[in-house]
């Protein structure tokens, strides 16, 4: 009997902890201001936001794709269900219209809301709380001068609509702090690595996350996923098979595109697209630092290792396995585009496939995406281009084709479980 | 060998496997409706159906194409008996040159076959992979309109009566 009290009084004062602790995580309503008027920001101010801006990349989320930039309501997939993005226009009534510089301040470093609402932590306040004062200012101009668009966002359902767990969250692993400069390294290198984990948040897809979602501490760019791709390990653990470099990143990251390692594909394509916008300065230092990560793993390989996470070299040149199914697809479908020595005028993107990072990686999901969705440049964008092939083949089919690439172009051994990944990625693509 | 079933018909080729399916129909079957346009996918000339949906068949292997229900633009109908939807091309005079109009129809046979009523941004939306040089594509639209126009009268009836 004794026994059980302890354990009933142990019970009641836990949840009282807890629920003490909600209460005590409550933020106060910030008031009101009437919207400010555009002549109220600095011309060189909201330039200087546009082009942060465009690092943040907060239009992919923020903007239904063909709707108004800016007004929300675009739904992401997440382990937990479907979240719907805010209005982060300057509407009075469903956007941030009426929020001061200190609610916005707020919202970016503690995922607090005006009204003093929990933000979910799909919007990554955990890299933002790094941003300097200056930097939020000038993100303050330019989104409180873009149009105002009112549009009532889709409510969250459960369990994304108990925001008072978010509190919990934040306590585990926000880490409310200002980026500290590694005096170890140059000015460049450290601009770059102040955009990459706070404005430029590349780990939200780049880094893996434990079953709270967020991200594993200690493995920071060590290859996360996205909107059902894989988002490649940036760090020494790069599955690229020619190494990057500064020169490369910046290109890609800015071109949406580079001679050695072919398109920015599915959610990474608006990122390359949004850097188009970016301070070019601030491209070639996120370019730096994400090299400098690769640094020594690229050494190496450019001495002629493969890459650390691979199962063996390219097969190039080797014969085809299985039973020429594969084979013929490629000659029919891919080898206009994607032969070894690919047509310039014709085929100007179309990169050799011992070159493609995702017939070198261990999870198959990138190859199967592109050949089924292809690569489209976005509205009034030019780039690369491949037709989707989502209804030209069968499951075994893609699947012949896909093990032949991977055996001829890519890391050596076939994917297991091919056909049956394959199944899943259509399965998704339909519910989604 | 392989063996393509177009239009209804087992047909026996003694081709390369990696031959497109384009090809195929049009050197060895006669069947001269899909046209080469680019061979890379980019302009939909070479549009067929492939177990009902729309496919480039410049770019699709026989190999690929057995066992699959092929259809072209003269499974639809003839010059003397035109199907539905090539009445509706025919009545808006949606082409100019014609290179286009064998793909565009089979696009949209596609859509028809997926959605019979559809809304004109679905069709928009449908159409987008096929280019038209001559930029007809207003007719081309109302042309699709027109085929299923009974169609979306009757699925808005439906819906008048279910709601009053």
């Amino acid at each position: 009997m004794r026994l059980r009290r302890i354990i009933l009084t142990i019970i009641a004062l836990l949840a009282l902890a807890a629920g003490g602790f909600v209460w005590a995580s409550q933020h106060p309503v910030i008031a009101g201001i009437e919207p400010p008027p555009r002549a109220a920001f600095d011309k060189a101010l909201i330039d200087t936001g546009a082009k942060l801006a465009a690092i943040g990349n907060c239009r992919s989320c923020h903007t239904v794709p063909g709707k108004a930039d800016f007004a929300g309501g675009r739904a992401i997939r997440t382990p937990y269900g479907t979240i719907y993005s805010s209005n982060i226009s300057p509407a009075p009534g469903t956007g941030i219209g009426r929020w001061p510089e200190e609610a916005f301040t707020r919202a970016m470093r503690r995922g607090v809301s005006r009204r003093g609402q929990h933000l979910l932590p799909a919007f990554p306040y955990d890299h933002f709380t790094r941003l300097s004062d200056g930097d939020i200012h000038a993100l303050y101009a330019f989104m409180m001068t873009r149009v105002p668009v009112e549009n009532f966002v889709p409510a969250n359902k459960f369990p994304l609509n108990q925001r008072w767990l978010v509190p919990i969250w934040n306590a585990l692993f926000l880490r409310e702090a200002p980026f500290q400069a590694d005096p170890k390294h140059d000015d460049e290198w450290n601009r770059g690595a102040y955009l990459v984990s706070s404005l430029g948040h590349c780990g939200a897809c780049h880094t893996p996350r434990n079953l709270l979602g967020a991200e594993k501490t200690g493995y920071a760019l060590a290859g996360g996923e996205a909107d059902g791709w894989t988002a490649p390990a940036l760090n020494a653990a790069s599955p690229a098979p020619a190494p990057w470099d500064a020169e490369s990143l910046y290109t890609y990251l800015r071109q949406g595109w580079e001679a050695s390692h072919g398109a920015a594909a599915g959610p990474m394509q608006p990122v390359t697209e949004n850097l188009v916008h970016a301070d070019t300065a601030d491209v070639r230092a996120i370019a730096t630092y994400i090299a400098a990560q690769q640094e020594k793993s690229s050494q190496r390989r450019r001495g002629g290792e493969t890459p650390a996470n691979s199962s063996g070299s390219s097969q190039a040149g080797k014969p085809a396995q299985g039973d020429g199914m594969g084979a013929a697809i490629f000659a029919g479908a891919c080898a206009n585009c994607h032969s070894a020595a690919p047509d310039a005028a014709t085929a100007a993107h179309a990169i050799d496939l011992s070159l493609s990072t995702a017939l070198h990686e261990n999870d198959p999901r990138n190859a199967i995406l592109t050949v089924l969705e292809g690569i489209h440049p976005g509205p009034e964008q030019a780039g690369p281009w491949m037709p989707r092939f989502e209804n030209a083949f069968t499951d075994t089919q893609l699947s012949a084709l896909l093990n032949y690439l991977r055996v001829q172009y890519g890391s050596g051994a076939a994917w297991p479980g091919l056909e049956g990944k394959i199944r899943e990625v259509r399965n998704n693509k339909e519910r989604s | 060998m392989i063996t393509l079933t177009v239009n209804g018909n087992s047909h026996q080729l003694e081709i390369d496997p990696a031959t497109p399916l384009l090809y195929a129909l049009r050197n060895e079957l006669g069947l001269n409706g899909a046209k080469f346009g680019c061979g890379l996918g980019q302009c939909g000339a070479c549009t067929v159906l492939v177990d009902r949906e729309a496919v480039y068949s410049c770019l699709l292997p026989v190999v690929a194409a057995q066992g699959r229900q092929i259809v072209t633009v003269e499974g639809l109908g003839s010059a003397d008996h035109p199907g539905p939807l090539q009445q509706a091309f025919i009545d808006e005079q949606a082409a100019q040159c014609g290179y286009c109009i064998a793909g565009m129809i089979m696009r949209a046979q596609a859509l028809i076959e997926r959605n019979p009523a559809p809304a004109i941004t679905e069709i928009q939306a449908a159409m987008e992979p096929n280019l038209c040089r001559c930029g007809t594509h207003m007719r081309i639209v109302r042309a699709i309109r027109r085929a299923t126009a009974a169609a979306r009268e009757t699925a808005e009836k439906s819906l008048r009566e279910r709601h009053g």
